[in-house]
């Protein structure tokens, strides 16, 4: 079992009417790496990743997440992802503590578990005194690293982060990072999208999508050796010029 | 008055709820004539806020700005007439034609696309496949060139640009910044303002801007040879690990993730590498390489912060 | 099952702290309520009536004190001919004249019979309806007291006279109010939210920094409301011509020209909820709540103004609706002309230049 993929696919597919949003796309997600999971708007990795949460469901292929299959098993799976996004995470208008009973009360934690998560996270970040302050009043990388550990409060076997750092400083970038990288470290597997090509380079495998297929699937260094690239960025820029759609 | 833009210790503040928050502290900068300037900083570090006094739609609580020689407060009917301006979102009418929303834009300075075309044409040639499209219908990049036309189109002197690169591919990006080096060749000054750091070397002069102050203001050269140590890369198998064991390390300053490498200053300026090294290959690091490079400005701007 | 409780309390937290909503879901209706309550009623009372006592004698005075006695009535005018009820009505201040013919109580005694005309203001048929009746009821009253004392039994015929809405046409009352609303509505709502939508996008900023002079945006903003607030008159006069029968008795120009005045001051209004308006759902809020049910509360097409409590009968002369559906009904339904509406129409053209200079004032050049 414990060889086993966090994530397998097996040309997994998304069709609305004509357009093939994400066109047989295979590949596997060890269990605690960290996996980048690039394209330009329009490629088809918002619609890949809905897939693998669970959120909608592929028109052809095969898809296994934490050991669930995405057909049969999609609440399973559910309950053993955790999932952030720059666009939402947390309520504003309530405070840290409250954001954190609302979220370990969805995903089943006894009360108790909550409160120790809650005090292991504040301590963790520095913000015990900011415990009954409303989310919307902490600076925009505080948000950041409080979303990330909401959403692993239930100790998810993957973590999706959809653009998870946006706008903040790069200290902040990389305090961020290092939580990502402990949670690596301790086993749970990170599935992360992101506009920042740098940050393509603290993962251990990076995929980049162009027109709904996967071009380029390896470690950032195998890839910038590959594309004669002195970096993500470039590699990037390199296939997506390639591309017919989305763009132009 | 030689300068096109000169800000003179501006200070800012706004009200939230109870709090006071200073957006800007003790702002003060100069740009050229026909120099492309950037802002680099983060979300809060006062960029949007600049730019409004600078373009008149905001009145700063303390202290002077000029801009193409004219004050901000006094003389902001003439200011308004002489500058581009493209706020960030891209500012379009979403259920405007390209051609409606140019149009518009031109009418309102009083010109017309023909008029200014061979300044907007590099840009134009780009976008005027889809003409008629609406401008809610294009993509991230499409727009961002639609917006810079229409900022454009009345040949402004000082051209204003906050975050005109966020939220949009890096191809797009790439290309906007040819654009933008095409047009400071015509003469029209622009200051863009950006949190991408990698685009920080693509300006003649730039100013780090983080908390509503600035950290300092150079040419992008100018500020990597003021980073004050050396600066190390060093990569290994297991980058967490190496991580944790490079900062628990005394002999080590600062380190910092960088993707593939680490980057680290030591405590002592002429620290020895190979006694670093031993240690790291002694705790069983693989892979190992470590290197001198040279400091980006991501690399100084996080040491200003640290100041 | 937990999940459950948990994201109940959340909904509740997000309820609670919303201040705006709250205030709408806990103010609104008690507000209601009681303005529904203790203002608003389609109960009259206190109406005003004009007496024409021809023969001024013992049974007409006896009649005229029950008349004053009761709580419906408020006699604000005595005249002296039939010439005098015309102009009365016109210049609407009353709304019911009651009429004694010469020689009634003679008439009474030596034939047991006479008349008394009750000539109405029907332009709000259910308010004329309502008073006929109960003038009828006191005048019945009287002669039934009036049987005791006498062998034969008196007969009090009234005769009714509906004035300018002899059928009772409930459109004659509403289609002003309905043009009120109307106006209102395209004219402030949409002129503000169209404004406030600028700002959320952003192009706000962009306009202003160019030479267009701001008071060109804010014409160029209202030209179309305009446009379209005046077809929106055409379309409701000929609907209420054609099928709905009502007529327009006065002025076409004048009533034309009282609507262009009304659609300016809605417009006015639209402007300065956008300068306090900061995203397109407070515009619209504030353009609803502020406005729209004011002017159906208060402009006097449901309720009748004189039945309010005083200190509302005073708000409601600051709803600029009231005035225009005032000068409507006048103008089209009972034909009169700019010498009877001369002093509303002044107090509307008053409303229009204030409002217009604060808004103009409050219009921002800048984005605070």
């Amino acid at each position: 079992m414990s060889n086993a993929a966090a994530i397998s696919v097996s040309d997994l597919t998304k069709q609305f009417g004509d357009f093939t949003a994400v066109d047989a796309i295979t590949f596997e997600v060890q269990q605690g790496e960290i996996f980048g999971f690039l394209g330009a708007n329009g490629a088809g990795k918002t619609t890949a990743m809905r897939m693998l949460c669970g959120l909608s469901l592929p028109t052809s292929g095969k898809a296994n997440v934490a050991g669930f299959d995405l057909y049969k098993e999609s609440e399973k799976i559910k309950k053993n992802i955790g999932y952030m996004s720059q666009k939402f995470s947390l309520y504003e208008d309530l405070t840290i503590r409250e954001n954190n009973r609302f979220y370990g009360g969805i995903y089943g934690l006894t009360d108790q578990q909550i409160k120790e998560k809650t005090q292991f996270m504040l301590k963790h970040l520095h913000l015990e005194s900011q415990a009954d302050t409303l989310v919307k009043a902490l600076p925009l990388g505080w948000k950041q690293k409080l979303s990330f550990s909401v959403s692993m409060i239930h100790d998810p076997k993957i973590v999706f982060l959809d653009e998870p750092t946006g706008g903040v400083d790069p200290i902040t970038r990389r305090e961020f990072w290092t939580m990502i990288y402990e949670a690596a470290h301790r086993g749970t597997t990170v599935f992360v999208t992101t506009h920042y090509m740098d940050e393509a380079e603290y993962c251990d495998r990076v995929s980049i999508m162009v027109d709904g297929r996967i071009e380029a699937l390896d470690t950032p260094a195998a890839l910038t050796k590959q594309y004669n690239a002195k970096g993500m960025a470039e590699v990037f820029v390199q296939l997506a010029r390639k591309a017919k759609r989305s763009d132009n | 008055m030689e300068s096109a833009v000169k800000v003179e210790r501006v200070f800012k503040n706004f009200q939230s709820g109870k709090t006071q928050i200073e957006a800007l502290k003790d702002i003060s900068f100069e740009v050229g004539r026909g120099e492309l300037f950037g802002l680099i900083g983060p979300d809060g570090a006062g960029k949007t806020t600049l730019f409004r006094i600078l373009t008149t739609l905001m009145i700063a609580n303390k202290g002077n700005a000029w801009v193409d020689g004219l004050e901000v407060v006094s003389d902001y009917k003439e200011i308004r007439k002489r500058v581009g301006y493209m706020p960030g979102k891209f500012s379009l009418y979403q259920d405007l034609t390209v051609e409606e929303n140019l149009s518009f834009f031109a009418t309102l300075f009083g010109t017309t696309l023909e008029e200014n075309y061979e300044l907007v044409k590099d840009i134009y040639v780009q976008i005027e496949p889809f003409k008629k499209r609406r401008a809610g219908a294009l993509s991230g990049g499409m727009k961002q060139k639609l917006a810079l036309s229409c900022a454009l189109i009345h040949r402004p002197s000082v051209l204003f640009l906050d975050e005109p690169t966020t939220g949009v591919d890096a191809v797009s990006r790439q290309e906007f910044w040819e654009l933008l080096r095409k047009l400071q060749h015509q003469g029209i000054t622009i200051v863009v303002s950006t949190p991408y750091m990698d685009e920080a070397s693509l300006c003649d002069r730039v100013a780090l801007m983080q908390d509503g102050r600035i950290m300092d203001i150079d040419t992008p050269k100018g500020i990597t040879q003021k980073f004050s140590k050396p600066l190390w890369a060093v990569g290994a198998a297991d980058m967490y690990s190496l991580m944790n064991d490079l900062r628990s390390d005394e002999r080590v300053d600062t380190c910092y993730p960088f993707g593939q490498y680490h980057h680290i200053t030591f405590a002592e300026v002429n620290q020895e590498v190979q006694g670093i090294e031993k240690s790291l290959v002694d705790k069983g690091h693989t892979n190992l390489s470590i290197q001198k490079i040279e400091p980006t400005i991501e690399d100084c701007f996080m040491e200003l912060m640290n100041q | 099952m937990k999940q459950f409780f948990y994201f109940i309390r959340k909904e509740f937290y997000h309820l609670l702290r919303d201040r705006r909503t709250l205030f709408i879901l806990f103010g609104m209706p008690v507000t209601q309520i009681l303005i529904f309550g203790f203002a608003l009623t389609n109960e009259v009372k206190n109406s005003r009536i004009a007496i024409l006592d021809n023969s001024k004698d013992e049974a007409t005075t006896a009649i005229i004190h029950q008349l004053e006695a009761s709580r419906y009535f408020d006699i604000v005018e005595n005249l002296n001919s039939y010439a005098e009820l015309e102009p009365t009505f016109q210049k609407g201040q009353i709304r019911l004249a009651v009429v004694f013919p010469e020689k009634f109580q003679s008439s009474l005694l030596h034939t047991n019979a006479a008349p008394i005309q009750l000539i109405a203001d029907a332009t709000d048929p259910n308010v004329a309806n309502t008073l006929t009746n109960y003038a009828s009821a006191i005048i019945m009253d009287y002669q039934n007291s009036m049987k005791e004392t006498q062998d034969f039994p008196y007969t009090i015929s009234t005769e009714l006279r509906m004035l300018y809405n002899p059928q009772l046409k409930g459109s004659y009352n509403f289609v002003p109010g309905v043009m009120a609303m109307v106006l209102m509505l395209v004219g402030a709502m949409m002129t503000s939210i169209s404004i406030v939508r600028e700002k959320e996008l952003g192009t706000m900023e962009i306009i202003l920094v160019s030479p267009i002079v701001p008071i060109r945006v804010i014409v160029a903003k209202m030209v179309p409301y305009l446009l379209l607030s005046m077809v929106n008159i055409a379309s409701i006069l000929l609907l209420s011509v054609y099928a709905l029968d009502v007529p327009i008795n006065g002025s076409l120009t004048l009533l034309v020209f009282e609507c262009f005045l009304f659609t300016l001051t809605a417009l006015a209004l639209g402007l300065l909820i956008s300068s306090i308006s900061d995203s397109q759902q407070v515009a619209m809020l504030v353009s609803l709540m502020g406005l729209f049910l004011p002017t159906i509360m208060f402009s006097g097409f449901m309720f009748p103004i004189e039945n309010m409590p005083i200190p509302l009968q005073v708000i409601s002369n600051f709803v600029p609706a009231k005035w225009f559906y005032y000068i409507v009904k006048d103008v089209m339904i009972k034909g009169t002309g700019l010498e009877t509406v001369w002093k509303e129409t002044l107090i509307l053209l008053g409303m229009l230049i204030v409002l217009l200079t604060i808004s103009i004032k409050k219009f921002k050049v800048r984005l605070e």
